[in-house]
């Protein structure tokens, strides 16, 4: 068999960034939380707000190291995987990803060090401080990446000289059309991730019995803020997706299945998409839904797959079935949050063993929606790096050969599964404890 | 035309600048790394791998500033090197992930922390030597067509690349040593001294041979440093080279706790320094030069506004933290 170094690079990068982005996805929404946990002990001196805080600084620490190491690796991709996308959009690209390390890995990476090292050498305030840069330069960061990102999605404020993205308008290329419905969606996945990942953590500690004092807080106040969250989300997916069917058509075409350009259409809730045949099978569909949906009008047109020829089409079946997780998990998360509602309102919001259970069980729910959305977007965009104007084929370096790319490939796979099951095993020992366990350092 | 020429020299200063920081600053945390291996007890371990806990990861950011640079800045260059340098690439970030995790899994992964302390070690030792080949590599040069590298997979694989793979794991185990000797005292501190001095005979025998290899294998860089007048006006390179040596030979075996770190800094600076006079003007050696590899220029001023901006905060808050973490290694520091 033929290895061909175009699909492993993408399986490389797929798999590279897969596991990476499960870091930010927990440590953009806890820096946050660390923040506002870090405000609320200085401003009322309340020494559970510092064991919360202290307790989520251990595992931040674990999940922003391996954030760290891994996200090395990434920008290394572009020359060993990438080249010759490297050559052709880094005169664009290039400083958002420079600016990405310029104002956030720096930012986050020193003050790191006085976060966790720091509580007995600086005052608590500069401890604040800290966390709120911290928070701040996970912001930066998702801003610069998702603005790279955006740009390869949605292209703007550049000209093609000699094969070369040129930039023309620096403020058209970081706010490019898809940018700030991406970055919206993507910061507040990561905050409703977390915000899951807390609520889990504070209801198995409360079945457990340890530190429920504390549990309860915790519980009560991500529950708050997940009443806010996971609608917002839901609105801003809806926004999101409106902004792709204007920019990337053929993306939507994907994600709903639909191969012919047709009015008043329906919702497919599950077929199997056959490409072959430029069908679905076993399509359960739900009239005028679909119209209603993305064209908020119930008689509106879609364009339909067949109108690009095939060598223009993103793969079907992996955006059609990404999307679908995505959004069931969404639907899950508003039910667990009205459930929350309801039980808070009979005041068993911590008594009510289903509700604790459900919310253990959340806990990965988050991650999942992040890689399934990641991966609509991303194998959306096929068959291209930028949007209509640069093939993923024409991408790759010429002298890489398939066993270069199988060996890296299987080499970051077997360091992968060392590291990132290890990393969560370390997180999960933390957590176990609870925070009252923690060491009184500092507690004064 | 004036002002790109000039966004180039400024670029060029920025990215020399931010490798050698780098090379500066992880240099020493992956000597630590390595010297951990000698250590012969887990106290001493753990007074090593304190020393540098809170700046490591400061520090490997320096790695992604010198990469992003050379990718915004001088996108040529980066689109030929890094794919010409695959393997050890390869083998450089995966050797940086075992021991950034290392950190962390060695304490909370206590039934592996055997396999975590060898990851640590052994990650900081090929992640040296890796760099190192890349150097090598570099210095050599690579295959070119039009816009691409187009030599195969095991290139970079030449005695002179592996010779610069050892030679820059004795300049950073030195720098390792010269910075323990800073930041403990006692047994750790007199051991640091010893293993100071091997590596310094290693990173003589390294730069003694570069520097008869490089003019004997290129005819440009033997015209470069022995032609008339060039030759009067570089030999300072090489005599200070030889009087620093001999200082930080003396230094390690001396009373002094700061002359050792600050001595093998300068022999880091003159090596760059005889690099840099061999290559310049070009970027891929043989090929390309800083100036036909550059990004456009609204890419450069784009990107310099911002950094000459941002630049002098981040050192100064760099410097800050180090300030922080200043003096002896406290046992009691709160890592674990």
């Amino acid at each position: 068999m033929e290895l061909d170094p175009v699909l492993l690079s993408r399986l490389q990068f797929a798999w590279l960034i897969g596991w990476h982005i499960l870091m930010p996805a927990l440590t953009v929404g806890l820096a946050s939380y660390i923040a506002l946990l870090e405000g609320a002990y200085l401003v009322t001196g309340r020494a559970r707000y510092l064991r919360i805080s202290t307790y989520w600084i251990k595992v931040f620490a674990v999940a922003f190291g391996i954030g760290v190491v891994s996200g090395v690796i990434l920008p290394f991709q572009f020359g060993t995987n990438w080249s010759r996308f490297a050559d052709a959009t880094a005169d664009v690209l290039g400083p958002l990803f420079a600016y990405e390390a310029l104002s956030a890995f720096f930012l986050e990476a020193s003050f790191l060090g006085i976060l966790l090292f720091g509580r007995k050498l600086v005052p608590q305030w500069v401890h604040f401080a800290s966390a709120v840069i911290i928070a701040a330069g996970t912001l930066f960061s998702s801003f610069w990446i998702i603005a790279a990102n955006s740009w390869m999605q949605t292209p703007a404020g550049f000209e093609i000289v000699d094969g070369r993205f040129l930039p023309t308008d620096w403020f058209e290329i970081v706010f490019n059309p898809s940018f700030p419905y991406r970055f919206a969606h993507t910061v507040v996945a990561f905050y409703v991730t977390t915000g899951f990942v807390v609520t889990g953590v504070a209801a198995w500690l409360i079945r457990k019995g340890r530190a429920r004092d504390d549990a309860k807080v915790m519980l009560s106040m991500t529950l708050w803020l997940l009443s806010l969250l996971v609608p917002l989300q839901i609105l801003l997916g809806d926004l999101h997706g409106l902004n792709t069917l204007a920019h990337q058509p053929a993306k939507v075409a994907a994600i709903e299945g639909r191969w012919e350009t047709e009015a008043a259409f329906p919702l497919t809730l599950f077929a199997i998409p056959d490409e072959e045949s430029e069908n679905n099978r076993y399509a359960v569909d739900v009239p005028r839904l679909g119209s209603l949906i993305l064209t908020h009008r119930g008689d509106g047109t879609i364009k339909g797959l067949r109108e690009w020829p095939k060598e223009d089409r993103p793969p079907v079946a992996v955006p059609f079935f990404a999307f679908r997780i995505m959004v069931g998990i969404g639907v899950l998360m508003l039910v667990l949050i009205g459930a929350s509602w309801w039980l808070r309102a009979r005041g068993r919001l911590y008594e009510s063993p289903w509700f604790l259970r459900a919310a253990i069980g959340f806990i990965p729910l988050g991650f999942v929606a992040v890689l399934a959305g990641w991966t609509t977007t991303e194998v959306g965009r096929q068959p291209w790096t930028v949007y209509g104007l640069m093939r993923t084929v024409d991408s790759v370096p010429p002298a890489l050969t398939g066993g270069e790319a199988l060996t890296s490939l299987l080499a970051y796979m077997a360091v992968y599964l060392v590291v990132f099951p290890t990393g969560f095993l370390v997180m999960a020992r933390f957590l176990r404890d609870g925070p009252a366990a923690l060491p009184e350092k500092g507690d004064e | 035309m004036s002002i790109g020429f000039d966004f180039v020299i400024i670029w060029t200063v920025i990215l020399a600048g931010g490798i050698f920081l780098y090379v500066l600053l992880d240099g020493f945390d992956l000597g630590v790394g390595m010297l951990y291996g000698l250590a012969p007890d887990r106290d001493s371990r753990e007074v090593l791998m304190s020393s540098i806990a809170p700046i490591w990861d400061g520090n490997e950011t320096w790695l992604v500033f010198g990469g992003l640079s050379l990718l915004a800045a001088f996108p040529l260059a980066f689109a030929i090197i890094v794919p010409a340098l695959y393997l050890p690439m390869l083998l450089m970030l995966l050797a940086l992930v075992f021991r950034g995790v290392a950190f962390e899994f060695r304490v909370e992964d206590e039934a592996h922390r055997g396999f975590w302390d060898y990851g640590f070690c052994v990650g900081s030792i090929l992640a040296s030597f890796a760099q190192g080949v890349m150097l090598g590599t570099f210095i050599e040069g690579f295959e070119v067509e039009g816009r691409h590298f187009v030599g195969g997979s095991l290139d970079f694989l030449t005695p002179f690349s592996v010779l610069s793979g050892f030679g820059l794991m004795a300049g950073y185990g030195l720098l390792g040593a010269g910075w323990l000797i800073m930041k403990t005292t006692g047994a750790i501190q007199a051991r640091a001294r010893r293993q100071g001095r091997y590596c310094l005979i290693g990173v003589l025998l390294a730069i003694a041979m570069v520097s008869l290899w490089t003019p004997h294998v290129s005819a440009e860089v033997a015209a470069r440093w022995f032609s008339w007048p060039n030759i009067l006006y570089l030999s300072p390179v090489p005599v200070a080279t030889a009087l620093l040596a001999l200082g930080v030979w003396r230094a390690l075996g001396g009373t002094s706790e700061h002359w050792p770190f600050v001595g093998a800094v300068g022999l880091f600076v003159l090596a760059y320094a005889g690099i840099a006079i061999s290559l310049w003007p070009m970027i891929v050696p043989h090929h390309y030069t800083l100036t036909e590899a550059a990004s456009s220029e609204s890419t450069q001023g784009f990107l310099l506004a911002g950094t000459l901006a941002l630049l002098p905060v981040i050192l100064t808050y760099t410097a800050w933290s180090y300030w922080i973490f200043r003096g002896k290694v406290r046992r009691d520091n709160g890592y674990h």
